[in-house]
């Protein structure tokens, strides 16, 4: 349905020429990233969990087929094992879809994904993903979510798994409860225990917090961390609020504002882990971080806010 | 809400007592017809129907064989249609090409008036109970035909996504995910399925039968004994509600995953 590359390139010779080019601004800041620095060969970085070479995504209208948008365009993209990347970029400017594409969700219009090495067609069975929108199976109870996906792959022991992650996730007494019998912190709580108790090895993260108040998300997100430090799986973060993304990242892609948004800069954040995400805001490296990354995403915020208003 | 029920009931016995007055020959003076004969003729007499009934359940005791009979063609022609209707719907709203080329036929079928097949069903099928079966089917299958399409179409694209990325297969999909949010579109139509499976077994037997609460009021209808029509339509309403009584509890069973408007969340 978008795999119109000749609508693309179209897209693409309209565009202001500062964006025809894909420039990529590298930012170290203290450590150097050790991020190779052109167009990334999967085959020469066969560490990276997930990669994402050259992906753009067209998205065409069924019944209009000349209404045309391109939501990413040139976005080169690597996740080492055990890495935490979170991406930022203005609103609308196509993040969930990148997340897609690596989830396998979503097939490129061009561009290839690579998982682990290999090249991704269909769904990522090595990524977990957690979803911005409520996600849970309305129908089945917290503990029948959380071992739904050990009864797809049919493992014997699913539910003492599950009961076993819901406690992890302090909701331990609360697994004969429908969703709708929970608070949005809980839910979101089920949500990561049934993408966790799947030991996946890449993490897929859609703004999971952002619809909870700034206490429970806070909390959640040490609660993630906790669990990202003991497993050390690689994470890829989609958030669009920056202090989020430092205070949790090894790793932050900014990306340009939209139509044909593209990573723009690439931060690497040395600060020290075990971290505790309200604590970690204070810190004068933080602080650092934040500016110089602003720096960088403040224009494409205010462009992308132009754009919606112009809309 | 004690006081609800009593009122019910109080308009209920109302209704009897004004219809009693109206119809009984002699208590008062005829207004509207030349004898005091015509209304109970036209209108019956609720003591007389109320004998009735008692004759058929308690004294003559043979009713059973007939209510029985209409039972079963209801809940054969319920089921049956749930089940048609359930996986007709799963199977066009899941192949988009089956359902665009199916889909004129749909819904002629829909608008024809497919009372007007009884008298064919009698044909196919002769005067037995699977004549009536047919054409409560037939009455019952589009509504929860329509109803399991809009609720596969309806699933929510979040829900579904993440079911795939959990490792659910297609089966898998259509078990867990697809079947589970069709069944609560086709709770929602159950009441008024059900109540169209019994109005399919009562007009087929009244067609055409020799058994049936429906060939009851037939016979009765023969002979101008209006208070045996009266009466088997109060037996068949109070049958409808308990069969509309008894999906309502089956649904609350069931259904217990759905929020209930005003239950205020358990923390």
């Amino acid at each position: 349905m978008h795999r119109d590359r000749t609508g693309h390139s179209d897209r693409r010779t309209k565009l202001p020429p500062h964006r025809t080019a894909p420039h990529r601004a590298r930012h170290r800041i203290g450590r150097a990233s050790n991020e190779p620095e052109t167009p990334l060969n999967p085959n020469a970085n066969p560490q990276a969990a997930l990669s994402l070479v050259n992906v753009a995504c067209t998205f065409v209208d069924k019944s209009d087929p000349s209404q045309r948008y391109t939501a990413v365009r040139d976005v080169s993209l690597t996740v080492g094992a055990g890495e935490f990347v979170s991406v930022v970029g203005p609103t609308g400017c196509g993040k969930s879809t990148l997340l897609n594409v690596a989830a396998g969700l979503l097939a490129p219009s061009s561009g290839s994904v690579h998982v682990f090495g290999a090249a991704l067609a269909g769904i990522n069975r090595r990524a977990g993903y957690m979803f911005q929108a409520e996600s849970l199976m309305p129908w089945r109870t917290a503990v029948q979510n959380v071992m739904a996906g050990l009864e797809f792959r049919g493992v014997a022991d699913a539910r003492a798994q599950a009961d076993e992650w819901l406690k992890r996730v302090g909701l331990g007494g609360f697994g004969d409860r429908y969703p709708h019998q929970l608070s949005g912190g809980m839910r979101k709580r089920v949500s990561l225990a049934q993408t966790l108790v799947l030991d996946p090895d890449i993490i897929l993260m859609d703004e999971p917090f952002s619809a909870l108040d700034i206490q429970t998300r806070q909390l959640m997100e040490n609660e993630v961390l906790a669990l990202w430090a003991a497993k050390k799986k690689a994470v890829l973060f989609i958030t669009h609020d920056l202090d989020e993304a430092i205070a949790m990242s090894d790793r932050v892609v900014c990306l340009s504002a939209g139509p044909g948004s593209h990573p723009i800069g690439e931060f690497a954040i040395d600060l020290p882990r075990p971290r505790d995400v309200a604590e970690v805001r204070a810190t004068p490296r933080f602080v650092e971080l934040h500016q110089a990354i602003w720096g960088v995403l403040r224009e494409e915020v205010l462009k992308g806010y132009q754009q919606q208003l112009a809309a | 809400m004690k006081y609800l029920r009593l009122w019910q009931l109080g308009l209920l016995v109302a209704i009897f007592v004004l219809w009693h007055v109206l119809t009984k020959p002699g208590l008062i003076p005829p207004f509207v017809f030349e004898n005091d004969q015509q209304a109970a003729f036209f209108f019956g007499e609720p003591l007389k129907i109320f004998g009735r009934i008692w004759a058929w359940f308690v004294s003559n005791h043979d009713i059973y064989e007939h209510l029985a009979v209409t039972l079963v063609e209801t809940l054969l022609a319920f089921g049956i249609g749930t089940v048609l209707g359930l996986g007709c719907g799963l199977w066009l709203a899941l192949s988009p090409l089956a359902a665009a080329i199916t889909d004129p036929y749909i819904k002629a079928l829909n608008s024809m008036p497919r009372v007007i097949l009884a008298p064919i069903f009698a044909v196919w099928f002769g005067l037995g109970i699977a004549s009536k079966v047919a054409l409560g089917v037939t009455l019952v299958f589009f509504i929860v035909f329509f109803n399991v399409y809009q609720g596969v179409k309806e699933v929510s694209p979040v829900v579904l996504a993440n079911a795939r990325m959990l490792g659910a297969s297609q089966k898998q999909l259509l078990r867990h995910v697809y079947l589970p949010s069709a069944t609560s579109w086709v709770f929602s139509s159950l009441h008024t399925s059900v109540g169209l499976a019994f109005v399919g077994a009562v007009v087929g037997e009244y067609l055409g039968s020799s058994r049936g609460v429906g060939y009851l009021i037939l016979q009765a209808e023969g002979s101008f004994d209006i208070n045996t029509v009266m009466a088997g339509i109060l037996v068949l309403t109070v049958f409808a509600l308990m069969l509309d009584a008894a999906v309502g509890r089956l649904e609350k069973r069931l259904m217990k995953w759905q929020p209930k408007a005003g239950e205020t969340e358990k923390l």
